[in-house]
């Protein structure tokens, strides 16, 4: 990370910081808590393993669901994208499936995967799987047509324009996308993992908050928040790592 | 290439596109030769069918009509000693320069000793590029990793389509003298779309007029004179291009 943006994240954090403070003092800790007492709470936290469980838990939902979600709507966006026909095909399909709200269908979901790991897996790789697809079949569409001619008279086939067309001009598309659906996806996370599990970070939240443990329940909050900032963070430095020609 | 065969021949090409509720015939009866080692402009008004001919000797768009031949071949798919140099570079932004000159070698798996990769690099005047990617270099040094690409892989035919379009006429000129440089020292024809008058009575030993409205070639120019460097400077090249902006002129 650029020291710029590590400044940038350090101002924020401070901001933060302080108007948490100010509205602690404003509202009562008993409602919000002041930021310094959920820091001391959050080092005794990390301090045991149960709350490494629950991070874990919710570690390995998120990725999982990441990792499936990519692998599906990933080869389908590049492939839908690169044939008109095929497109064509599918396209109302997109149109309707994209805009109905996923999270709505979580007790089907469940009803069908059960209650544990996979249903929550689904149903956060379901939500994520449009918003991936999507992206990556419209960033595959953009597509050259001097750009084919260059690579079909170059002697190159139909699986060399996967690679070394498609491929690479979707990449910048697909990271942007993984972005935006980590913040989702963690938002779904939460919701959840606050039904039917006693392992995970949204169930660590709504469990202090039943307790009124509220500095507890900021730890969780705060721990959720990293999650999804981190894998941001991951797939901006891979962006600028594997499309550095996107910004010269 | 049998010395009695046809280098490259073009009998009779039409080529209609097709759209779902129309149609457009851009080129109708087209009828062209090429030697090995000779030298070709196509010039026409905008909308002519040049790039269309273009794209279709390099096996990019089939023809509606007629047959191309190629070393008494038929042609209808990209051909491995046919290179193609476009408008726009056709570089890969998200490779590197040396990724960019590579690719048609690794996709035709051909090995290049790294010598003759360095030669044609010299050649172009483009050395110290290869870790670069096309947004970084000027127009010039794209058409020239361009031409480096295409050399490399030792075409016989080299099709060029406004290959100097967007570049400014000092480092056109430049890049003309260029290509003609590499023409004499190696042995492949090479046929050159172009709009600018001047480049086709530089770069042309032939001239090939399209007409636009009768969707073939509306006339064929001798132009013996091309080859030399100080052609510009040759009164026969004034009057080779006087001649040549009448006929398209005559087209408008």
């Amino acid at each position: 990370m650029k020291r710029r943006a590590i400044g940038v994240y350090a101002a924020t954090i401070l901001i933060i910081y302080f108007a948490w403070y100010a509205l602690s003092l404003m509202l009562g800790s008993n409602i919000l808590p002041d930021p310094f007492r959920v820091f001391i709470r959050g080092f005794e936290e990390i301090a045991t393993t149960a709350f490494w469980v629950h991070v874990e838990a919710s570690l390995l939902r998120l990725l999982a669901a990441l990792f499936f979600a990519f692998i599906l709507a990933v080869p389908a966006g590049l492939v839908l994208g690169s044939n008109e026909r095929l497109d064509g095909l599918f396209a109302p399909l997109i149109y309707l499936g994209y805009p109905i709200p996923k999270v709505v269908l979580m007790p089907v979901i469940f009803v069908l995967f059960g209650l544990g790991d996979l249903g929550k897996v689904v149903l956060i790789t379901m939500i994520i799987f449009f918003q991936l697809l999507i992206t990556t079949r419209d960033s595959a569409r953009k597509i050259d047509r001097e750009i084919t001619y260059s690579l079909r008279s170059l002697g190159g086939g139909r699986l060399d324009y996967f690679f070394h067309v498609v491929w690479p001009v979707s990449l910048p598309g697909i990271f942007t996308s993984l972005r935006i659906g980590v913040g989702t996806a963690v938002a779904v996370l939460f919701l959840v993992e606050s039904i039917a599990t006693s392992e995970g970070l949204g169930f660590y939240i709504i469990d202090s908050w039943g307790r009124a443990e509220y500095a507890t329940m900021f730890v969780g909050i705060i721990a959720l928040s990293i999650i999804g900032i981190v894998m941001y963070e991951i797939f901006e430095l891979l962006e600028r790592k594997f499309c550095k020609w996107k910004s010269l | 290439m049998g010395t009695s065969g046809k280098f490259l021949a073009i009998e009779g090409l039409g080529k209609t596109f097709q759209n779902e509720n129309d149609s457009k015939t851009v080129l109708e009866g087209v009828d062209l030769e090429l030697a090995f080692r000779d030298c070709l402009a196509i010039v026409g008004p905008s909308g002519c069918g040049k790039t269309t001919l273009l794209l279709a000797i390099a096996g990019l768009i089939p023809p509606t009509a007629g047959a191309i031949t190629f070393r008494d071949g038929p042609l209808a798919a990209p051909e491995r000693r046919i290179a193609l140099v476009l408008q726009h570079y056709g570089l890969f932004p998200w490779k590197t320069v040396g990724a960019n000159i590579a690719l048609g070698a690794r996709l035709q798996h051909i090995d290049v000793p790294e010598k003759r990769l360095r030669s044609v690099k010299r050649e172009l005047d483009i050395e110290g590029l290869d870790h670069l990617y096309p947004a970084q270099l000027s127009g010039g040094q794209r058409q020239r990793v361009a031409l480096a690409r295409a050399l490399l892989l030792n075409p016989l035919l080299l099709l060029l389509d406004e290959p100097f379009a967007a570049i400014d006429t000092v480092t056109r000129e430049r890049l003309q003298n260029n290509l003609l440089d590499v023409f004499a020292q190696r042995r492949f024809s090479f046929i050159i779309v172009t709009h600018n008058i001047e480049e086709a009575v530089f770069l042309g030993r032939r001239i090939v007029v399209l007409d636009g409205n009768n969707r073939g070639i509306k006339t064929i120019m001798d132009n013996p004179g091309m080859g030399d460097p100080q052609y510009r400077n040759d009164p026969v090249f004034f009057e080779r291009t006087t001649e040549l902006r009448g006929i398209l002129e005559g087209l408008e």
